[in-house]
């Protein structure tokens, strides 16, 4: 019963073993590997003989802070993966490390996530969640300028795209291994995240707030100059346009749906027009669909990009008008 | 109330508990590996394996019953491998009545095939973590060459993780304490400001171990810590070890040749 108390599996994004192919385990292994090296020198420099004391508490802290949930209506409850907090509060390669050690021992002694999927695991939760989280908190709070309200409005953007970011990413690996369909895992899972994330979001903002008020040096102390700063925030929207392209080429076949529409003579009739306006395409469905999915993914990562930070403005203004 | 519940070792004497950490993390990921390479199907290799992983636990004596309970943690995910019974395109794809989907026979093999090695890799890996102590596990992972930094960082993170849990626990008790519910009316406030809360508590239970791996930097550095951790040198296997480590590693390898070749 306690078991289950403190795994609550906030995100629903622990894929155990046997779900992945090998190809595709190979793959996050090498990234996750390469991140956590990088990450392991770069905290040996900026903490030096605290890297292990600070971390492994702070590691700890995640675990908990995992248990702390609230109602969100009949019986279902909004938990907390802590990747963003962690990422603003200690940095992103410090919080690369406290993530990988919560995800490997949720893996090693839960059977929370599979040992061998563990690579894929940290990969979505340890590393692209941090990565992508920090980028899109310094984005926006670049953007925002350096208020009180903009670290709280750029912290629930963060939180938000870091649960979205590792969902997409989980529901990617199954599609290329082949174990569930992209037209169906990724519209369900970034869906699903998309709802989840904001109880992050909020979550996140909670914690912010209250460290702003007793510790802002916590908060103040982890921004990098400038110039690496925006090093972030280019990688955080690289990595979610990188999720936008590889969306349409995880599908080896067409997927469920698509094969119902081709069953009732739907794709047909949805591609006579298109036949006629370029007759001369000898296949002119699949170079287009894979294209013009790719560009409706960055489209939309740019779009959701330009809503947050348009919203945060608007919010500002009004905040200026009231004093 | 304290945490205790969390370690997931059962202390017990038997020829599985007693194995080098080494030997046992060695073989389960290659008993991980091998479910992971045997191709769709092949149901007899599946089952050799469930025969070799049955065997382990009754050696283990933790009893059967509470490792299968574990190991059932692993089958909401399932849910997200469901889909793929109606996506695999095939020409016996049975329509559902009723519905514009269709059950493919292929979509089904594969998806049997997943439940089948999942299920397997977390019995291996629950067995692991009900014999194994989990600072064992660490050190055992130390002498396989996982970076030290983060061998370190959770070896922290066990020896606080009941401490910052119990701390956890006490607020969400307090947080209960204090949220009254009148009969007839609705408690708990609005969905933000429940949010707002468990974000406060977040926050707070943020500082407190931020202020505590402090004090225990402070600490450790008041005895002679210098940021390099330090091991005990890893002791030679034994003949029981190597026999038992030889033998069910190459029945794996064995396995894991023979199911791909047919």
């Amino acid at each position: 019963m306690l078991r289950s108390e403190i795994l609550p599996s906030p995100a629903a994004m622990h894929i155990p073993d046997g779900f992945l192919s090998l190809g595709v385990l190979l793959a996050c292994w090498v990234l996750t590997l390469i991140g956590i090296g990088i990450a392991l020198a770069r905290t040996r420099k900026t903490l030096g003989e605290r890297q292990v004391p600070v971390m492994g508490v702070l590691a700890a802290f995640i675990f908990a802070a995992q248990m702390l949930n609230f109602t969100i209506a009949g019986g279902t409850s909004g938990h907390f993966l802590g990747a963003a907090l962690a990422a603003i509060l200690l940095g992103p390669w410090a919080a690369m490390l406290t993530m990988t050690t919560v995800v490997a021992i949720q893996a090693l002694l839960f059977q929370d996530g599979g040992l061998l999927a563990l690579g894929a695991n940290v990969l979505n939760m340890a590393i692209l969640g941090p990565v992508v989280a920090y980028g899109f908190y310094r984005g926006v709070r670049t953007l925002l300028g350096n208020r009180r309200v903009s670290a709280l409005i750029a912290g629930f953007v963060g939180a938000w795209i870091s649960i979205v970011v590792a969902a997409i990413a989980c529901a990617l690996e199954l599609g290329f291994s082949g174990t569930s369909p992209i037209g169906i895992a990724l519209p369900a899972m970034a869906g699903i995240h998309a709802l989840i994330g904001i109880g992050e979001g909020l979550i996140t903002v909670g914690a912010l707030a209250l460290v702003l008020v007793t510790r802002p040096d916590l908060v103040e102390a982890e921004r990098a100059p400038a110039p690496s700063g925006m090093r972030w925030v280019w990688g955080g929207l690289g990595i979610a346009i990188v999720l936008a392209l590889l969306s349409p080429l995880a599908s080896p076949h067409p997927d469920g749906l698509e094969r119902v529409a081709e069953d009732l003579g739907f794709i047909e009739r949805a591609q006579e027009p298109l036949y006629e306006v370029i007759p001369d395409y000898v296949f002119p469905g699949i170079p287009n669909e894979v294209l013009s999915t790719i560009a409706a993914g960055v489209v939309g990562t740019l779009i959701v990009y330009g809503i947050a930070v348009g919203l945060a403005a608007l919010f500002q203004r009004r905040k200026q008008a009231i004093t | 109330m304290h945490l205790h519940a969390l370690d997931t070792y059962l202390p017990g004497d038997s020829l599985v508990h007693r194995l080098d950490p080494r030997v046992k993390l060695v073989l389960t990921v290659l008993f991980i590996l091998t479910a992971a390479l045997i191709p769709d199907r092949a149901w007899l290799f599946f089952g050799l394996l469930e025969g070799l992983i049955l065997a382990a636990v009754l050696v283990s004596r933790v009893g059967m019953g509470i490792v299968q309970k574990r190991s059932a943690l692993a089958l909401p995910f399932l849910l997200a491998a469901v889909t793929v019974i109606f996506a695999r395109p095939g020409e016996d794809a049975l329509p559902l009545p009723g519905t514009l989907w269709a059950i493919s026979e292929a979509g089904l093999w594969r998806f049997l095939s997943i439940v089948a090695r999942s299920y397997l890799s977390i019995q291996a890996a629950v067995l692991l973590a009900a014999t194994t102590p989990f600072p064992d596990l660490l050190w055992g992972m130390r002498a396989l060459r996982v970076p030290r930094v983060l061998v370190a960082v959770g070896g922290f993170l066990y020896r606080y993780l009941f401490v910052l849990a119990d701390e956890a626990r006490r607020m969400l008790q307090a947080r209960e304490a204090r949220s009254a519910a009148p009969e007839g009316r609705k408690g708990g406030g609005t969905l933000i400001w429940r949010a707002r809360v468990t974000g406060a508590m977040a926050g707070t239970l943020f500082l407190r171990a931020y202020e505590r791996s402090e004090r225990i930097w402070a600490a450790m550095v008041v005895r002679g810590y210098d940021g390099e951790v330090r091991v005990l040198s890893a002791p030679l296997l034994r003949p029981v070890d190597w026999h038992v480590g030889v033998g069910a590693g190459l029945l794996l390898l064995l396995l894991m040749v023979v199911a791909r070749v047919l």
